[in-house]
């Protein structure tokens, strides 16, 4: 097996700009390697033979200036390729083709992208296991039988397993930092706003955001350059001044004020999280950073409010999903059979679940109940944020509470399975940008990720403070490559 | 009249019930493209071929605001002398539908773009003033159409989206016929707005008919019933008159009535149960979280004010003052904008010495026969409004007379002849000089001696005779009052 899948983002681009390595070495390499890991299970849709095609046109008229010149990459199956199927994880959507693109990956490929493929996710990337999807478990290259964490496990999968340099995925509760985490890779969640949801497969409206997965913060950073923009076609998409986060990025975080919330250290969490997040304090304290103590007092609150809010509008959002128009349509005796019996065989359990629970909290009587004041207790956790960040830049917090846990292990435990989420959702709640950075392992050898959040619009930051922590953890992520035979 | 007599009442043995009606009335917004979408919004295309893929709700599209849909309402709640909310809110109606792609319509539930206001009527025993509760913008549905095959229902996506302003009346409305004067000033104020073309057969205009009854004399509102989706005035009407009467002999019968939705039967001409309260969706309003709270500035609100046109009370008032017009005319002429554009036109080619009594009488009376004769609109008019004003300032100069101005508009019907011309060519000029009336006159009376005997021995009808024989003389062109005049002189 070649190197090449082993070289970082960063490493390809150099080696394709110096004419060391071309297009298609690189894409043959990724496909190649893909071919033999059908194990993880990381692909609803391969193009390989496509991605050859295209590899083959770039180096035939290869544009350097590109930010990512004839790089392969394989993207999570919910954002909407053109003639490419895209199913979102869901048999609803398993014949799904759009004739369009969305404008995050339209972003990628004008930088020179070439697509691989469609990864794998939780259906509709409601789960936190890749458990829920329609075309199966992903293995987690880490360890068999072990979950690559969701919703975006597909992407943390193909990550980590080198099946793709880099990919995005999106995150709705800690559906990119947790899968991050639990693979040993860097997952970045942006600011909402900062990357436009047109063409992709909506969750929840509100709290939907995409972003870049990748071994490195640089590899990160690059990407989140190049798909963060201002989209008019996008009602949320917020038109701020993007940085050059990869040209930007830096090490020097000296003076930094870093804020350690104690309402993040849960009754029952392991003490192994617990001492991975004081050795990540002190490396930023190495690092010339000043460590400050903060609450952020509504913190209890934000997994029942995520658990109100994300299925109400999931439960809206999937509304279009009813066989008429494109998708899965069973056989009905009128129209409500046909609605009823397309839905039922169409979505998976925890998706009925969350329509279910969706629709029961904007139902009339129970709407001021649970829905209202769930958006009243978002806005104090915002609230909580937005004074934390009048005494530091950013807040630095474990990503999850637990490393990666086996396949089937709290499937029948919807309630455990969303506290993996404990750390992430208030995050996405605040609209706030967040990055899981690989900070060491546990006792199994499983990988741990540690969280920074910033401020609105505050990527560089959080990624120059990920990026001076990388080199003090120097993480190497354990793959042993088990499922190649 | 007296203002009783005009009291829509419904007489029972020896009770009398008052009908309480509000309406929510769905106006399409005059625009070209899609509330949320760029799709056109042109009526009659071949089905589906105006939809894009947000009309169609594909995964992952996402509604992005028309600003000129919110202009236009924003120009409309101004029209209705209404409360603009600075800040208003676009919610998810939620339910299930064929022809609803999204499962859910875009609407205004709590906050909507325009507030409370209202409107004037003009009723014949005087003004009344009806409430507007609110308007909002909010998505049309597609159409179903069940009737093509006869198994499978179709589903035409080009109405799917396109912006319709929802207003809602405040229950002031008290019988058919102010119901009628209510829409038509509604329509008369958006189209001189621009707002909503107002045309009821292209379904641009339709209403829901909230309808309930009281003893005459109560303050308490009865409960209501919904009458959903009628798209004509007169239907209306009909199913106002269906339903209060209903409603009245269930209370006579000692029943209660439900609160429901019921729909109009057009062919028996009845109302009819469609879903009772019970049975009513849960819609489960909430915010779209895919667009932001929609937010207007005081400038943007002021620059639409600015151009706002005058509007039909405020023309009529100035009809009144500056043309001398009566209550009656100046109504008339402004509640289409259409016909105060055609009359204000005249006013103006005819110059300075204007006669408005005999240009108001002109087009109320011969324009507005032919245009109903040919079923025309005004706008289609085959005499423009300078011809006509030609016409009226020709009989105001004496250059005709009325009758002959009769046959002149006859000949001006053909492909809009100017007056003038006409005139000439045919040679109908008045005759106007006194000398040439005195000889022909004195001819007259010396061709009929004896009957001018007759007439000054007190045979005074005999006068209509020698007017006749002038007028015959000279082949109708004579000026009518100085043939009278003369002859009174001649045969004294």
């Amino acid at each position: 097996m070649s190197d090449i899948t082993k070289k970082s983002l960063t490493e390809l681009v150099e080696n394709i700009k110096n004419k060391k390595l071309s297009s298609m070495d690189v894409t043959k390499a990724f496909i190649e390697r893909s071919e033999k890991s059908k194990e993880l299970n990381a692909y609803i849709t391969e193009d390989f033979t496509s991605a050859l095609d295209k590899a083959k046109k770039f180096d035939q008229k290869p544009n350097l200036d590109l930010k990512l010149p004839g790089i392969p990459m394989a993207v999570k199956d919910l954002f909407c390729t053109k003639d490419v199927k895209t199913t979102a994880g869901s048999k609803i959507l398993n014949n799904f083709v759009p004739t369009y693109e969305s404008t995050v990956t339209e972003n990628i490929w004008k930088e020179g992208a070439i697509l691989l493929g469609k990864l794998n996710c939780d259906e509709f990337a409601m789960g936190s296991s890749n458990e829920t999807s329609f075309f199966g478990n992903v293995q987690n290259p880490i360890d068999k039988d072990l979950v690559p964490g969701g919703s975006s496990g597909g992407s943390a999968s193909a990550v980590a397993g080198q099946l793709t340099p880099i990919t995005i995925g999106t995150d709705t509760g800690g559906s990119i930092r947790q899968p991050a985490s639990f693979t040993g890779t860097v997952g970045l969640k942006p600011t909402y706003g900062s990357c436009s949801r047109y063409g992709i497969v909506a969750f929840a409206s509100s709290l939907d955001q995409a972003g870049p997965m990748a071994q490195n913060v640089k590899d990160c950073a690059l990407l989140q350059e190049v798909v963060s923009t201002y989209d008019s076609k996008d009602s949320t998409s917020i038109d701020f001044k993007r940085n050059q986060y990869s040209k930007e990025l830096t090490n020097n975080i000296k003076g930094k004020k870093i804020g350690i919330p104690k309402e993040y250290r849960v009754d029952g969490m392991p003490k192994e999280i617990e001492d991975l997040w004081q050795k990540g304090i002190q490396h930023v304290k190495d690092c010339g950073a000043e460590i400050i103590d903060i609450s952020l007092p509504h913190t209890s609150y934000a997994l029942p409010t995520y658990y109100i809010v994300a299925p109400a509008e999931a439960s809206s959002n999937l509304a279009r999903y009813d066989g008429v128009k494109y998708g899965f349509r069973a056989n009905g005796e009128n129209l409500i059979d046909m609605y009823e019996k397309t839905r039922s065989e169409g979505f998976g359990a925890e998706v009925q679940r969350r329509i279910m629970i969706g629709t029961y909290v904007l139902s009339s009587g129970y709407y001021d109940a649970y829905y209202l004041k769930a958006q009243k207790v978002r806005k104090l956790i915002k609230n909580d944020f937005d004074e934390a960040y009048k005494k530091v830049d950013a807040i630095l917090t474990p990503s999850t509470p637990s490393s990666a846990f086996k396949i089937g292990e709290k499937t029948n435990d919807p309630v455990s399975m969303y506290l993996n989420d404990i750390f992430t959702v208030p995050v996405n709640l605040a609209g706030l940008p967040g990055i899981s950075i690989p900070a060491g392992h546990d006792s199994k050898g499983y990988p741990l990720g540690l969280q920074i959040i910033g401020k609105a619009f505050d990527e560089q930051n959080i990624l120059n403070i990920a990026y001076a922590m990388e080199e003090k953890i120097d993480f190497k992520n354990k793959i042993t490559d088990w499922w190649i035979k | 009249m007296s203002k009783n007599s005009l009291e829509y009442l419904i007489n029972r043995k020896d009770n009398q019930y008052e009908v309480i009606i509000g309406l929510e009335v769905h106006a399409q917004v005059l625009s070209e493209s899609k509330l949320f979408s760029a799709s056109a919004t042109k009526f009659g295309a071949e089905p589906n071929t105006q939809v894009s893929l947000v009309d169609a709700a594909f995964p992952g599209m996402l509604p992005v605001i028309n600003e000129f849909c919110v202009k236009q309402a924003i120009k409309t709640g101004i029209g209705l002398n209404a409360k603009i909310n600075k800040r208003s809110v676009f919610d998810r109606k939620n339910y299930f539908y064929a022809d609803l792609p999204q499962g859910y319509q875009i609407s205004q539930f709590k906050d909507p773009i325009v507030g409370e206001g209202k409107v004037i009527l003009d009723m014949p025993n005087g003004q009344k003033e009806i409430g507007i509760e609110r308007l909002h913008l909010e998505q049309d549905a597609g159409k179903s159409i069940h009737d093509l095959d006869p198994q499978n229902t179709f589903v035409d996506l080009n109405r799917s989206g396109v912006a319709l302003m929802e207003i809602v009346s405040k229950p002031d409305l008290r019988s058919p016929d102010e119901v009628s004067a209510y829409i038509k000033k509604l329509r008369s104020i958006m189209r001189y707005l621009g707002t909503c073309d107002g045309n009821m057969q292209e379904g641009s205009l339709r209403a829901d008919v909230n309808v309930s009854v009281r003893a005459k004399g109560s303050k308490e509102l009865g409960t209501r019933c919904e009458i959903k989706n009628v798209n004509s005035i007169k239907f209306m009407q009909m199913a106002i008159e269906y339903e209060a009467n209903r409603q009245v002999d269930l209370i006579e019968e000692g029943k209660s009535i439900d609160q429901e939705t019921r729909l109009f039967d057009t062919k028996k001409n009845e109302t009819r149960s469609m879903r009772s309260k019970e049975d009513a969706h849960d819609y489960r309003y909430f915010p779209d979280p895919d667009l932001l709270p929609l937010e207007v500035s005081d400038q943007f609100v002021n620059e639409l004010k600015k151009n706002i046109p005058e509007l039909p009370d405020d023309k009529r008032k100035r009809f009144i003052d500056e043309f001398k017009l009566s209550p009656y005319e100046a109504t008339i002429l402004v509640s289409d904008i259409d016909t105060a554009k055609y009359f204000e036109e005249v006013v103006a080619k005819m110059g300075k010495n204007k006669d408005m009594k005999l240009a108001v009488n002109w087009i109320t009376g011969e324009l507005f026969a032919v245009l109903n004769n040919k079923n025309l609109e005004i706008s289609q008019s085959p005499v423009s409004a300078k011809n006509l004003a030609i016409l009226v300032n020709l009989i105001k100069n004496g250059t005709i007379s009325g009758k002959i101005a009769k046959t002149v508009f006859e000949l001006m019907l053909d492909g809009d002849k100017d007056p003038q011309k006409i005139v000439e060519e045919k040679g109908l000029k008045q005759q106007s000089d006194p000398k040439a009336i005195e000889v022909l006159i004195e001819k007259i009376i010396n061709d009929n001696r004896e009957k001018a005997i007759e007439y000054k021995q007190g045979k005074e009808k005999l006068f209509g005779f020698f007017v006749g024989q002038a007028m015959k003389a000279s082949g109708g062109k004579a000026n009518p009052q100085l043939i009278n005049e003369i002859l009174k002189k001649k045969l004294q």
